[in-house]
Protein backbone atom coordinates (compact mmCIF):
# COMPACT_ATOMS: atom_id res chain seq x y z
CA UNK A 1 0.00 0.00 0.00
CA UNK A 2 3.07 2.12 0.55
CA UNK A 3 3.74 1.90 -3.20
CA UNK A 4 0.15 3.16 -3.85
CA UNK A 5 0.29 6.28 -1.59
CA UNK A 6 3.99 7.21 -3.10
CA UNK A 7 2.27 6.56 -6.53
CA UNK A 8 -0.92 9.13 -5.41
CA UNK A 9 1.30 11.52 -4.70
CA UNK A 10 3.45 11.51 -7.84
CA UNK A 11 0.31 11.28 -10.04
CA UNK A 12 -0.84 14.46 -8.26
CA UNK A 13 2.27 16.59 -8.85
CA UNK A 14 2.09 15.28 -12.45
CA UNK A 15 -1.75 16.76 -12.79
CA UNK A 16 -0.40 19.88 -10.89
CA UNK A 17 2.42 20.88 -13.29
CA UNK A 18 0.03 19.46 -16.17
CA UNK A 19 -2.36 22.72 -15.93
CA UNK A 20 0.32 24.85 -14.57
CA UNK A 21 2.29 24.44 -17.73
CA UNK A 22 0.09 24.75 -20.12
CA UNK A 23 -2.01 27.72 -18.13
CA UNK A 24 2.27 29.35 -18.57
CA UNK A 25 1.96 28.31 -22.20
CA UNK A 26 -1.43 29.54 -22.56
CA UNK A 27 -1.64 26.33 -24.94
CA UNK A 28 -1.49 22.69 -24.79
CA UNK A 29 -3.87 19.48 -24.38
CA UNK A 30 -5.01 19.34 -20.31
CA UNK A 31 -7.66 17.24 -20.75
CA UNK A 32 -5.86 13.76 -22.24
CA UNK A 33 -2.69 14.51 -20.28
CA UNK A 34 -4.49 14.32 -16.93
CA UNK A 35 -6.71 11.03 -17.86
CA UNK A 36 -3.37 9.70 -18.25
CA UNK A 37 -1.25 10.80 -15.58
CA UNK A 38 -2.37 7.50 -13.39
CA UNK A 39 -1.14 5.66 -16.03
CA UNK A 40 2.07 7.80 -16.42
CA UNK A 41 2.60 7.60 -12.73
CA UNK A 42 2.58 3.82 -12.43
CA UNK A 43 4.67 3.56 -15.54
CA UNK A 44 7.81 5.73 -14.06
CA UNK A 45 7.67 5.74 -10.59
CA UNK A 46 7.03 1.78 -10.58
CA UNK A 47 7.35 0.23 -13.53
CA UNK A 48 10.12 1.08 -16.07
CA UNK A 49 13.78 -0.11 -15.84
CA UNK A 50 15.42 3.95 -16.95
CA UNK A 51 18.07 5.62 -15.77
CA UNK A 52 17.20 9.76 -15.70
CA UNK A 53 21.09 9.99 -15.34
CA UNK A 54 21.75 7.55 -18.51
CA UNK A 55 18.61 8.06 -20.97
CA UNK A 56 19.74 6.16 -23.55
CA UNK A 57 21.08 3.16 -21.84
CA UNK A 58 20.54 0.46 -24.24
CA UNK A 59 18.61 -1.92 -22.05
CA UNK A 60 16.15 0.43 -20.93
CA UNK A 61 12.41 -0.12 -20.87
CA UNK A 62 10.63 2.10 -23.73
CA UNK A 63 8.02 4.51 -23.54
CA UNK A 64 5.91 5.31 -26.59
CA UNK A 65 3.87 8.44 -26.36
CA UNK A 66 1.49 7.45 -28.92
CA UNK A 67 -1.15 10.06 -28.23
CA UNK A 68 1.77 12.98 -28.90
CA UNK A 69 -0.40 15.36 -27.34
CA UNK A 70 -0.53 14.52 -24.22
CA UNK A 71 3.26 16.09 -24.06
CA UNK A 72 2.58 17.52 -20.90
CA UNK A 73 2.29 14.26 -18.72
CA UNK A 74 4.94 12.82 -20.18
CA UNK A 75 6.87 16.08 -19.70
CA UNK A 76 5.67 16.40 -15.89
CA UNK A 77 6.55 12.71 -15.04
CA UNK A 78 9.98 13.21 -16.70
CA UNK A 79 10.70 16.18 -14.56
CA UNK A 80 9.83 14.53 -11.82
CA UNK A 81 11.64 11.34 -12.47
CA UNK A 82 15.12 13.59 -12.48
CA UNK A 83 15.55 13.65 -16.33
CA UNK A 84 15.82 17.32 -16.18
CA UNK A 85 15.23 20.51 -13.75
CA UNK A 86 11.48 21.28 -13.44
CA UNK A 87 12.15 25.24 -14.13
CA UNK A 88 12.21 23.89 -18.01
CA UNK A 89 8.14 22.95 -17.46
CA UNK A 90 7.46 26.85 -17.27
CA UNK A 91 9.05 26.85 -21.01
CA UNK A 92 6.63 24.01 -22.39
CA UNK A 93 5.87 25.01 -25.97
CA UNK A 94 7.57 28.09 -25.51
CA UNK A 95 10.23 29.04 -28.68
CA UNK A 96 14.08 27.31 -28.10
CA UNK A 97 12.32 25.12 -25.57
CA UNK A 98 13.28 22.03 -25.83
CA UNK A 99 9.58 20.83 -24.84
CA UNK A 100 7.82 20.98 -27.78
CA UNK A 101 4.15 21.10 -28.65
CA UNK A 102 4.66 17.41 -29.00
CA UNK A 103 7.47 15.16 -28.14
CA UNK A 104 10.64 15.69 -29.51
CA UNK A 105 13.29 12.99 -28.73
CA UNK A 106 16.51 15.21 -30.68
CA UNK A 107 15.52 17.83 -28.27
CA UNK A 108 14.45 16.81 -24.54
CA UNK A 109 16.41 13.47 -22.94
CA UNK A 110 13.75 11.11 -22.00
CA UNK A 111 12.05 10.88 -25.00
CA UNK A 112 11.99 7.46 -26.61
CA UNK A 113 10.48 8.60 -29.91
CA UNK A 114 9.47 11.57 -31.33
CA UNK A 115 5.56 11.97 -31.75
CA UNK A 116 2.32 13.93 -32.79
CA UNK A 117 0.85 12.51 -35.92
CA UNK A 118 -1.86 9.92 -34.25
CA UNK A 119 -1.20 6.45 -34.98
CA UNK A 120 2.27 5.73 -35.79
CA UNK A 121 3.54 5.07 -32.23
CA UNK A 122 2.35 0.82 -31.67
CA UNK A 123 4.11 0.52 -34.84
CA UNK A 124 7.54 2.04 -33.86
CA UNK A 125 6.83 0.33 -30.08
CA UNK A 126 7.18 -3.10 -32.08
CA UNK A 127 10.25 -1.94 -34.20
CA UNK A 128 11.52 -1.79 -30.71
CA UNK A 129 10.40 -4.72 -29.49
CA UNK A 130 11.14 -6.63 -32.55
CA UNK A 131 14.99 -5.67 -31.79
CA UNK A 132 14.98 -6.93 -28.33
CA UNK A 133 13.90 -10.06 -29.41
CA UNK A 134 16.77 -9.90 -32.41
CA UNK A 135 19.11 -9.46 -29.77
CA UNK A 136 17.70 -11.45 -27.08
CA UNK A 137 17.58 -8.33 -24.58
CA UNK A 138 14.54 -8.56 -21.79
CA UNK A 139 13.75 -4.97 -22.15
CA UNK A 140 9.79 -4.42 -22.28
CA UNK A 141 8.10 -1.85 -24.45
CA UNK A 142 5.24 0.42 -23.15
CA UNK A 143 2.74 2.48 -25.11
CA UNK A 144 -0.10 5.00 -24.76
CA UNK A 145 -3.00 5.40 -27.32
CA UNK A 146 -5.66 7.43 -27.01
CA UNK A 147 -9.23 5.67 -27.77
CA UNK A 148 -9.89 8.88 -30.42
CA UNK A 149 -6.56 7.41 -31.76
CA UNK A 150 -7.53 3.92 -32.90
CA UNK A 151 -9.67 5.38 -35.50
CA UNK A 152 -6.77 5.77 -37.94
CA UNK A 153 -6.05 2.21 -39.81
CA UNK A 154 -2.34 2.03 -39.07
CA UNK A 155 -3.16 1.12 -35.13
CA UNK A 156 -4.64 -1.86 -36.62
CA UNK A 157 -1.79 -2.92 -39.18
CA UNK A 158 0.74 -2.23 -35.92
CA UNK A 159 -1.95 -4.46 -34.16
CA UNK A 160 -1.53 -7.21 -36.14
CA UNK A 161 2.41 -7.01 -37.02
CA UNK A 162 2.43 -7.24 -32.96
CA UNK A 163 0.28 -10.10 -32.47
CA UNK A 164 2.08 -12.14 -35.65
CA UNK A 165 5.12 -12.04 -34.52
CA UNK A 166 3.97 -12.90 -31.21
CA UNK A 167 5.37 -9.41 -29.30
CA UNK A 168 4.96 -10.04 -25.31
CA UNK A 169 7.37 -7.92 -24.53
CA UNK A 170 4.94 -5.02 -25.99
CA UNK A 171 2.69 -3.73 -23.87
CA UNK A 172 0.19 -0.65 -24.67
CA UNK A 173 -2.24 1.21 -22.59
CA UNK A 174 -5.44 2.30 -23.71
CA UNK A 175 -6.95 5.87 -22.82
CA UNK A 176 -10.05 5.06 -22.61
CA UNK A 177 -11.74 8.28 -22.13
CA UNK A 178 -14.22 8.30 -24.68
CA UNK A 179 -14.04 12.06 -25.30
CA UNK A 180 -11.97 13.51 -28.90
CA UNK A 181 -12.04 16.74 -30.42
CA UNK A 182 -15.35 16.97 -32.06
CA UNK A 183 -17.17 15.14 -28.81
CA UNK A 184 -18.05 11.59 -27.60
CA UNK A 185 -15.83 8.89 -29.75
CA UNK A 186 -18.92 6.57 -29.76
CA UNK A 187 -20.80 9.88 -31.61
CA UNK A 188 -17.84 10.84 -33.90
CA UNK A 189 -16.48 7.55 -34.82
CA UNK A 190 -17.43 4.11 -32.35
CA UNK A 191 -14.85 2.23 -31.26
CA UNK A 192 -16.42 -0.14 -29.35
CA UNK A 193 -16.35 -3.29 -28.95
CA UNK A 194 -12.76 -2.83 -27.86
CA UNK A 195 -11.32 -5.62 -26.13
CA UNK A 196 -13.23 -7.62 -28.67
CA UNK A 197 -11.57 -5.88 -31.43
CA UNK A 198 -7.98 -6.04 -29.41
CA UNK A 199 -8.91 -9.94 -28.56
CA UNK A 200 -9.63 -10.94 -32.26
CA UNK A 201 -6.61 -9.05 -33.35
CA UNK A 202 -4.77 -11.95 -31.54
CA UNK A 203 -4.14 -9.23 -28.35
CA UNK A 204 -4.25 -10.55 -24.36
CA UNK A 205 -6.86 -7.99 -23.58
CA UNK A 206 -7.15 -6.70 -19.88
CA UNK A 207 -9.55 -4.04 -19.10
CA UNK A 208 -9.26 -1.78 -15.54
CA UNK A 209 -10.34 1.43 -14.16
CA UNK A 210 -7.28 3.46 -15.04
CA UNK A 211 -7.55 5.87 -12.20
CA UNK A 212 -7.34 2.51 -9.68
CA UNK A 213 -3.33 2.20 -9.02
CA UNK A 214 -4.29 -1.16 -8.04
CA UNK A 215 -5.87 -2.36 -10.97
CA UNK A 216 -2.76 -0.59 -13.13
CA UNK A 217 -0.60 -2.40 -11.26
CA UNK A 218 -1.74 -5.80 -11.43
CA UNK A 219 -2.25 -5.35 -15.14
CA UNK A 220 1.34 -4.33 -15.48
CA UNK A 221 2.05 -7.69 -13.56
CA UNK A 222 -0.31 -9.81 -15.21
CA UNK A 223 1.48 -8.16 -19.11
CA UNK A 224 4.39 -9.25 -17.51
CA UNK A 225 3.39 -12.93 -16.84
CA UNK A 226 1.32 -13.52 -20.34
CA UNK A 227 3.84 -15.26 -23.00
CA UNK A 228 3.47 -15.50 -26.76
CA UNK A 229 1.03 -12.45 -27.39
CA UNK A 230 1.18 -8.41 -26.85
CA UNK A 231 -1.00 -6.75 -23.87
CA UNK A 232 -3.61 -4.26 -24.26
CA UNK A 233 -5.08 -2.50 -21.28
CA UNK A 234 -7.88 -0.96 -21.52
CA UNK A 235 -8.16 2.08 -18.92
CA UNK A 236 -11.45 3.14 -18.43
CA UNK A 237 -10.59 6.68 -17.52
CA UNK A 238 -11.90 10.33 -17.01
CA UNK A 239 -10.65 13.54 -19.14
CA UNK A 240 -9.57 15.96 -17.33
CA UNK A 241 -9.28 13.93 -14.64
CA UNK A 242 -8.29 15.43 -11.09
CA UNK A 243 -10.21 18.62 -11.48
CA UNK A 244 -14.15 19.16 -11.12
CA UNK A 245 -14.67 21.01 -13.21
CA UNK A 246 -12.39 19.76 -16.19
CA UNK A 247 -13.55 15.75 -16.19
CA UNK A 248 -15.13 14.96 -19.10
CA UNK A 249 -15.55 18.44 -20.44
CA UNK A 250 -14.80 18.16 -24.10
CA UNK A 251 -13.77 21.90 -24.53
CA UNK A 252 -10.52 21.08 -22.23
CA UNK A 253 -8.85 18.40 -25.14
CA UNK A 254 -6.90 21.41 -26.65
CA UNK A 255 -7.72 24.50 -24.32
CA UNK A 256 -5.18 26.39 -21.98
CA UNK A 257 -6.97 26.92 -18.36
CA UNK A 258 -6.66 30.53 -17.32
CA UNK A 259 -4.57 31.27 -14.23
CA UNK A 260 -8.00 31.56 -12.23
CA UNK A 261 -8.96 27.88 -13.19
CA UNK A 262 -5.78 27.00 -12.87
CA UNK A 263 -5.34 28.41 -9.39
CA UNK A 264 -8.81 26.56 -8.61
CA UNK A 265 -7.20 23.18 -10.09
CA UNK A 266 -4.45 23.30 -7.56
CA UNK A 267 -6.69 24.37 -4.30
CA UNK A 268 -8.41 20.89 -5.89
CA UNK A 269 -5.64 18.76 -6.32
CA UNK A 270 -3.75 20.16 -2.39
CA UNK A 271 -7.03 18.37 -1.52
CA UNK A 272 -5.97 14.88 -2.82
CA UNK A 273 -2.74 15.39 -1.81
CA UNK A 274 -3.91 15.57 2.12
CA UNK A 275 -6.57 12.95 1.97
CA UNK A 276 -3.58 10.79 1.01
CA UNK A 277 -1.39 11.35 3.30
CA UNK B 1 27.10 -4.55 -72.36
CA UNK B 2 25.33 -6.51 -70.03
CA UNK B 3 22.24 -5.49 -68.16
CA UNK B 4 20.35 -5.60 -64.93
CA UNK B 5 17.70 -4.12 -62.87
CA UNK B 6 18.72 -1.80 -60.24
CA UNK B 7 16.05 -3.77 -57.85
CA UNK B 8 18.04 -6.70 -58.68
CA UNK B 9 21.42 -5.21 -57.42
CA UNK B 10 19.56 -3.82 -54.85
CA UNK B 11 18.53 -7.20 -53.19
CA UNK B 12 21.94 -8.64 -54.21
CA UNK B 13 23.78 -5.82 -52.08
CA UNK B 14 21.40 -6.10 -49.26
CA UNK B 15 22.74 -9.48 -48.70
CA UNK B 16 26.35 -8.72 -49.42
CA UNK B 17 25.92 -5.84 -46.52
CA UNK B 18 24.25 -8.23 -44.22
CA UNK B 19 27.01 -10.74 -43.95
CA UNK B 20 29.46 -7.77 -43.09
CA UNK B 21 27.10 -5.21 -40.63
CA UNK B 22 24.82 -8.06 -38.17
CA UNK B 23 23.01 -4.66 -37.19
CA UNK B 24 21.27 -4.45 -40.46
CA UNK B 25 17.57 -5.60 -40.46
CA UNK B 26 15.30 -5.51 -43.64
CA UNK B 27 11.46 -4.62 -43.58
CA UNK B 28 9.46 -5.45 -46.39
CA UNK B 29 5.64 -5.17 -47.08
CA UNK B 30 4.35 -8.09 -48.97
CA UNK B 31 6.53 -7.81 -52.01
CA UNK B 32 10.12 -9.36 -51.47
CA UNK B 33 10.19 -11.04 -54.85
CA UNK B 34 9.49 -7.84 -56.66
CA UNK B 35 11.65 -5.74 -54.54
CA UNK B 36 14.48 -8.62 -54.06
CA UNK B 37 14.78 -8.29 -50.27
CA UNK B 38 13.90 -11.87 -50.56
CA UNK B 39 17.46 -12.88 -51.52
CA UNK B 40 18.53 -10.91 -47.93
CA UNK B 41 15.82 -13.00 -46.21
CA UNK B 42 16.72 -16.36 -47.63
CA UNK B 43 20.29 -15.77 -46.12
CA UNK B 44 19.07 -14.04 -42.71
CA UNK B 45 15.43 -15.23 -42.23
CA UNK B 46 15.54 -13.90 -38.38
CA UNK B 47 16.82 -10.17 -39.90
CA UNK B 48 14.03 -9.75 -42.30
CA UNK B 49 10.41 -8.71 -41.23
CA UNK B 50 7.42 -9.17 -43.36
CA UNK B 51 4.86 -6.72 -42.22
CA UNK B 52 2.31 -7.94 -44.64
CA UNK B 53 0.55 -5.30 -47.21
CA UNK B 54 0.77 -2.09 -44.52
CA UNK B 55 3.16 0.72 -45.60
CA UNK B 56 2.65 2.86 -42.98
CA UNK B 57 3.20 -0.02 -40.51
CA UNK B 58 6.37 -1.34 -42.33
CA UNK B 59 7.81 2.83 -41.85
CA UNK B 60 7.52 3.35 -38.52
CA UNK B 61 8.21 0.07 -37.24
CA UNK B 62 11.34 0.69 -39.30
CA UNK B 63 12.02 4.05 -37.02
CA UNK B 64 11.38 1.93 -34.16
CA UNK B 65 14.04 -0.33 -35.19
CA UNK B 66 16.49 2.54 -35.72
CA UNK B 67 15.77 3.77 -32.04
CA UNK B 68 17.26 0.77 -30.51
CA UNK B 69 20.47 0.95 -32.99
CA UNK B 70 19.64 -0.85 -36.12
CA UNK B 71 20.49 0.29 -39.82
CA UNK B 72 16.52 -0.28 -40.91
CA UNK B 73 16.32 -1.06 -44.81
CA UNK B 74 12.29 -0.41 -45.68
CA UNK B 75 11.29 -1.48 -48.94
CA UNK B 76 7.83 -1.45 -50.61
CA UNK B 77 7.22 0.14 -54.37
CA UNK B 78 8.12 3.82 -54.69
CA UNK B 79 4.22 4.34 -55.01
CA UNK B 80 3.42 3.14 -51.66
CA UNK B 81 6.67 3.98 -50.09
CA UNK B 82 7.30 7.73 -50.89
CA UNK B 83 2.88 8.25 -51.26
CA UNK B 84 1.40 6.13 -48.67
CA UNK B 85 4.41 6.25 -46.49
CA UNK B 86 4.55 9.71 -46.32
CA UNK B 87 3.90 11.62 -43.17
CA UNK B 88 5.50 8.17 -41.53
CA UNK B 89 8.52 8.93 -43.37
CA UNK B 90 8.48 12.50 -42.30
CA UNK B 91 7.28 12.61 -38.77
CA UNK B 92 8.39 9.23 -37.43
CA UNK B 93 12.03 8.98 -39.89
CA UNK B 94 12.99 12.08 -40.66
CA UNK B 95 11.73 14.69 -37.80
CA UNK B 96 13.97 12.49 -35.34
CA UNK B 97 16.25 11.96 -38.03
CA UNK B 98 16.64 8.05 -37.85
CA UNK B 99 18.50 5.77 -39.55
CA UNK B 100 16.24 4.12 -41.89
CA UNK B 101 16.97 3.76 -45.30
CA UNK B 102 13.72 4.03 -47.27
CA UNK B 103 14.77 1.51 -50.35
CA UNK B 104 11.79 1.39 -52.93
CA UNK B 105 11.84 -0.74 -56.21
CA UNK B 106 9.48 0.03 -59.48
CA UNK B 107 10.02 3.65 -59.55
CA UNK B 108 9.19 5.35 -62.65
CA UNK B 109 7.13 4.60 -65.74
CA UNK B 110 9.12 1.97 -66.76
CA UNK B 111 7.23 -0.46 -64.24
CA UNK B 112 5.52 -0.65 -67.32
CA UNK B 113 2.24 -2.89 -67.62
CA UNK B 114 0.74 -2.24 -63.88
CA UNK B 115 -0.34 1.10 -65.22
CA UNK B 116 -0.50 4.67 -64.08
CA UNK B 117 -1.23 3.89 -60.62
CA UNK B 118 2.21 2.14 -60.12
CA UNK B 119 4.43 4.44 -61.77
CA UNK B 120 6.08 6.88 -59.44
CA UNK B 121 6.70 10.07 -61.05
CA UNK B 122 6.48 12.02 -57.87
CA UNK B 123 8.27 9.88 -55.25
CA UNK B 124 11.63 11.71 -55.83
CA UNK B 125 9.77 15.23 -55.57
CA UNK B 126 7.76 14.50 -52.52
CA UNK B 127 11.10 13.06 -50.88
CA UNK B 128 13.33 15.98 -51.48
CA UNK B 129 11.11 18.15 -50.04
CA UNK B 130 11.87 16.57 -46.55
CA UNK B 131 14.07 18.27 -44.33
CA UNK B 132 17.55 16.17 -43.93
CA UNK B 133 16.21 13.74 -46.53
CA UNK B 134 19.20 12.36 -49.05
CA UNK B 135 17.47 11.50 -51.91
CA UNK B 136 19.42 8.68 -54.52
CA UNK B 137 19.26 7.32 -58.25
CA UNK B 138 21.07 4.77 -59.19
CA UNK B 139 22.30 4.80 -63.12
CA UNK B 140 22.96 1.16 -63.23
CA UNK B 141 23.71 -2.23 -60.94
CA UNK B 142 27.23 -1.39 -59.82
CA UNK B 143 26.16 2.23 -58.58
CA UNK B 144 23.02 0.63 -56.59
CA UNK B 145 25.48 -1.64 -54.94
CA UNK B 146 27.55 1.03 -53.54
CA UNK B 147 24.71 3.18 -52.51
CA UNK B 148 23.68 0.64 -50.32
CA UNK B 149 26.80 0.21 -48.61
CA UNK B 150 26.96 4.37 -48.65
CA UNK B 151 23.71 4.74 -47.04
CA UNK B 152 24.58 2.17 -44.52
CA UNK B 153 27.16 4.17 -43.61
CA UNK B 154 25.67 7.40 -43.33
CA UNK B 155 23.68 8.48 -39.94
CA UNK B 156 20.38 9.58 -40.95
CA UNK B 157 17.34 8.62 -43.11
CA UNK B 158 18.08 7.88 -47.45
CA UNK B 159 15.51 7.20 -50.06
CA UNK B 160 17.04 4.85 -52.47
CA UNK B 161 15.06 4.64 -55.21
CA UNK B 162 15.64 1.60 -57.95
CA UNK B 163 13.62 0.53 -60.97
CA UNK B 164 12.02 -2.83 -62.25
CA UNK B 165 13.51 -2.75 -65.80
CA UNK B 166 17.23 -4.03 -66.97
CA UNK B 167 18.92 -1.01 -66.86
CA UNK B 168 22.66 -0.83 -69.28
CA UNK B 169 25.84 -1.29 -67.22
CA UNK B 170 27.45 2.03 -66.63
CA UNK B 171 30.11 1.14 -63.68
CA UNK B 172 31.06 -2.64 -64.57
CA UNK B 173 35.04 -3.11 -64.17
CA UNK B 174 35.66 0.58 -63.47
CA UNK B 175 37.36 2.01 -60.49
CA UNK B 176 34.30 4.51 -59.50
CA UNK B 177 33.39 5.09 -55.86
CA UNK B 178 30.19 6.47 -55.54
CA UNK B 179 29.89 8.77 -52.70
CA UNK B 180 26.69 10.97 -51.07
CA UNK B 181 26.78 14.32 -52.64
CA UNK B 182 28.42 14.06 -55.58
CA UNK B 183 27.64 13.97 -59.40
CA UNK B 184 29.97 11.94 -62.00
CA UNK B 185 30.99 13.68 -65.35
CA UNK B 186 31.24 10.91 -67.33
CA UNK B 187 32.20 12.74 -70.17
CA UNK B 188 33.98 16.35 -70.66
CA UNK B 189 32.16 18.59 -73.30
CA UNK B 190 31.85 22.24 -73.96
CA UNK B 191 28.62 23.29 -75.85
CA UNK B 192 25.86 21.81 -74.11
CA UNK B 193 25.56 19.64 -70.50
CA UNK B 194 23.22 16.87 -70.13
CA UNK B 195 22.87 15.91 -66.51
CA UNK B 196 20.93 12.84 -66.06
CA UNK B 197 19.92 10.38 -63.47
CA UNK B 198 18.81 6.70 -63.15
CA UNK B 199 18.39 4.65 -66.18
CA UNK B 200 18.34 7.77 -68.68
CA UNK B 201 22.15 7.68 -67.64
CA UNK B 202 22.88 5.60 -70.25
CA UNK B 203 20.49 7.16 -72.87
CA UNK B 204 21.86 10.28 -72.18
CA UNK B 205 25.84 8.75 -73.37
CA UNK B 206 24.40 7.47 -76.21
CA UNK B 207 22.88 10.75 -76.97
CA UNK B 208 26.12 12.39 -76.34
CA UNK B 209 28.02 9.87 -79.01
CA UNK B 210 25.88 10.92 -81.89
CA UNK B 211 25.44 14.65 -81.06
CA UNK B 212 29.63 14.29 -80.82
CA UNK B 213 29.73 12.43 -84.58
CA UNK B 214 27.63 15.93 -85.38
CA UNK B 215 29.93 18.00 -84.64
CA UNK B 216 29.21 19.35 -80.91
CA UNK B 217 30.52 18.89 -77.68
CA UNK B 218 28.82 17.14 -74.49
CA UNK B 219 29.45 17.14 -70.96
CA UNK B 220 27.48 13.83 -69.62
CA UNK B 221 26.80 14.23 -65.71
CA UNK B 222 25.23 11.80 -64.08
CA UNK B 223 23.66 13.27 -60.50
CA UNK B 224 23.09 10.42 -58.84
CA UNK B 225 22.35 12.03 -55.57
CA UNK B 226 19.16 14.42 -55.54
CA UNK B 227 19.57 16.11 -53.06
CA UNK B 228 22.07 17.16 -51.82
CA UNK B 229 22.46 18.13 -55.19
CA UNK B 230 26.30 18.41 -56.37
CA UNK B 231 26.43 22.01 -56.27
CA UNK B 232 30.15 23.02 -57.67
CA UNK B 233 29.98 20.31 -60.31
CA UNK B 234 26.44 21.73 -61.82
CA UNK B 235 27.59 25.21 -61.37
CA UNK B 236 30.88 24.36 -63.52
CA UNK B 237 28.63 22.84 -65.91
CA UNK B 238 26.74 25.87 -65.98
CA UNK B 239 29.41 28.23 -66.39
CA UNK B 240 31.19 26.08 -69.00
CA UNK B 241 28.39 24.96 -71.76
CA UNK B 242 26.14 26.98 -73.25
CA UNK B 243 22.75 25.40 -71.51
CA UNK B 244 21.69 22.52 -69.62
CA UNK B 245 19.42 19.42 -70.73
CA UNK B 246 18.65 17.02 -67.95
CA UNK B 247 16.69 13.50 -68.29
CA UNK B 248 14.80 11.54 -65.36
CA UNK B 249 12.31 8.83 -64.98
CA UNK B 250 9.75 10.99 -63.00
CA UNK B 251 8.16 14.33 -62.86
CA UNK B 252 9.85 17.36 -64.21
CA UNK B 253 8.39 18.95 -61.45
CA UNK B 254 10.38 18.88 -58.17
CA UNK B 255 12.98 15.54 -59.62
CA UNK B 256 16.37 16.37 -61.04
CA UNK B 257 15.60 19.24 -63.56
CA UNK B 258 13.83 20.86 -60.45
CA UNK B 259 16.86 20.59 -58.05
CA UNK B 260 18.73 21.72 -60.75
CA UNK B 261 17.04 24.78 -61.62
CA UNK B 262 16.38 25.73 -58.32
CA UNK B 263 20.17 25.77 -57.32
CA UNK B 264 20.87 27.64 -60.74
CA UNK B 265 18.00 30.06 -60.52
CA UNK B 266 20.11 31.01 -57.48
CA UNK B 267 23.76 31.44 -58.24
CA UNK B 268 23.73 31.58 -62.20
CA UNK B 269 21.01 31.80 -63.90
CA UNK B 270 21.31 29.42 -67.14
CA UNK B 271 19.08 28.23 -69.87
CA UNK B 272 17.97 24.35 -68.78
CA UNK B 273 15.68 22.44 -70.96
CA UNK B 274 14.22 19.12 -69.11
CA UNK B 275 12.92 15.78 -70.58
CA UNK B 276 10.85 13.82 -68.21
CA UNK B 277 7.32 13.22 -67.24
CA UNK B 278 5.04 16.66 -67.85
CA UNK B 279 2.43 17.33 -65.66
CA UNK B 280 0.34 13.53 -66.42
CA UNK B 281 -0.11 10.65 -65.32
CA UNK B 282 1.26 7.00 -67.26
CA UNK B 283 -0.97 3.91 -68.67
CA UNK B 284 -0.07 0.50 -69.46
CA UNK B 285 2.60 -1.02 -71.76
CA UNK B 286 6.12 -2.10 -71.47
CA UNK B 287 8.91 -0.19 -69.57
CA UNK B 288 10.50 -0.11 -73.38
CA UNK B 289 7.27 1.44 -75.02
CA UNK B 290 6.61 3.71 -72.33
CA UNK B 291 10.39 5.38 -72.45
CA UNK B 292 9.78 5.62 -76.21
CA UNK B 293 6.00 7.32 -75.83
CA UNK B 294 6.93 10.12 -72.95
CA UNK B 295 10.07 10.89 -75.02
CA UNK B 296 13.05 9.35 -72.68
CA UNK B 297 15.18 8.13 -75.35
CA UNK B 298 18.62 9.26 -76.62
CA UNK B 299 17.08 10.60 -79.71
CA UNK B 300 14.89 12.47 -77.83
CA UNK B 301 17.72 14.02 -75.78
CA UNK B 302 19.44 14.72 -79.61
CA UNK B 303 16.76 16.46 -80.34
CA UNK B 304 16.25 18.70 -77.12
CA UNK B 305 19.85 19.43 -77.85
CA UNK B 306 19.54 20.44 -81.29
CA UNK B 307 16.29 22.36 -80.81
CA UNK B 308 18.51 24.93 -78.20
CA UNK B 309 21.65 25.27 -79.66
Amino acid sequence: MADIKMLTEKATQIRKDIVTMICKSKSGHPGGSLSAADIVSALYFNEMNVDPKNPKMADRDRFVLSKGHAAPVLYAALAEKGYFDRELLGTLRKFGSPLQGHPDMKKLPGVDISTGSLGQGLSVANGMALSAKLDDKSYRVYALLGDGEVQEGQVWEAAMTAAHYNLDNVCAFLDSNNLQIDGNVDKVMGVEPLDEKWRAFGWNVIVIDGHNFEEILGALEAAKAHKGQPTMVIAKTTKGKGISFMENVCGFHGVAPTSEETDKALEELSHVECCNN
Amino acid sequence: MSKKATRQAYGEALAELGRINKDVVVLEADLSKSTKTAIFQSEFPERHFNVGIAEADLMATAAGFATTGKVAFASTFAMFAAGRGFEQIRNTIAYPKLNVKIAPTHAGISVGEDGGSHQSVEDMSLMRSIPGMVVLCPADAEETRQMVFAAAEYDGPVYLRSGRLDTEDIYKDTDYKFEIGIADTLKEGTDVTIAATGMLVHEAMEAAKTLEAEGISVRVINVSTIKPLDGPTILKAAQETKFIVTCEEHSVIGGLGGAISEFLGETHPTLIKKLGIYDQFGQSGTGNQLLDEYGLRAKDIVAKVKENM
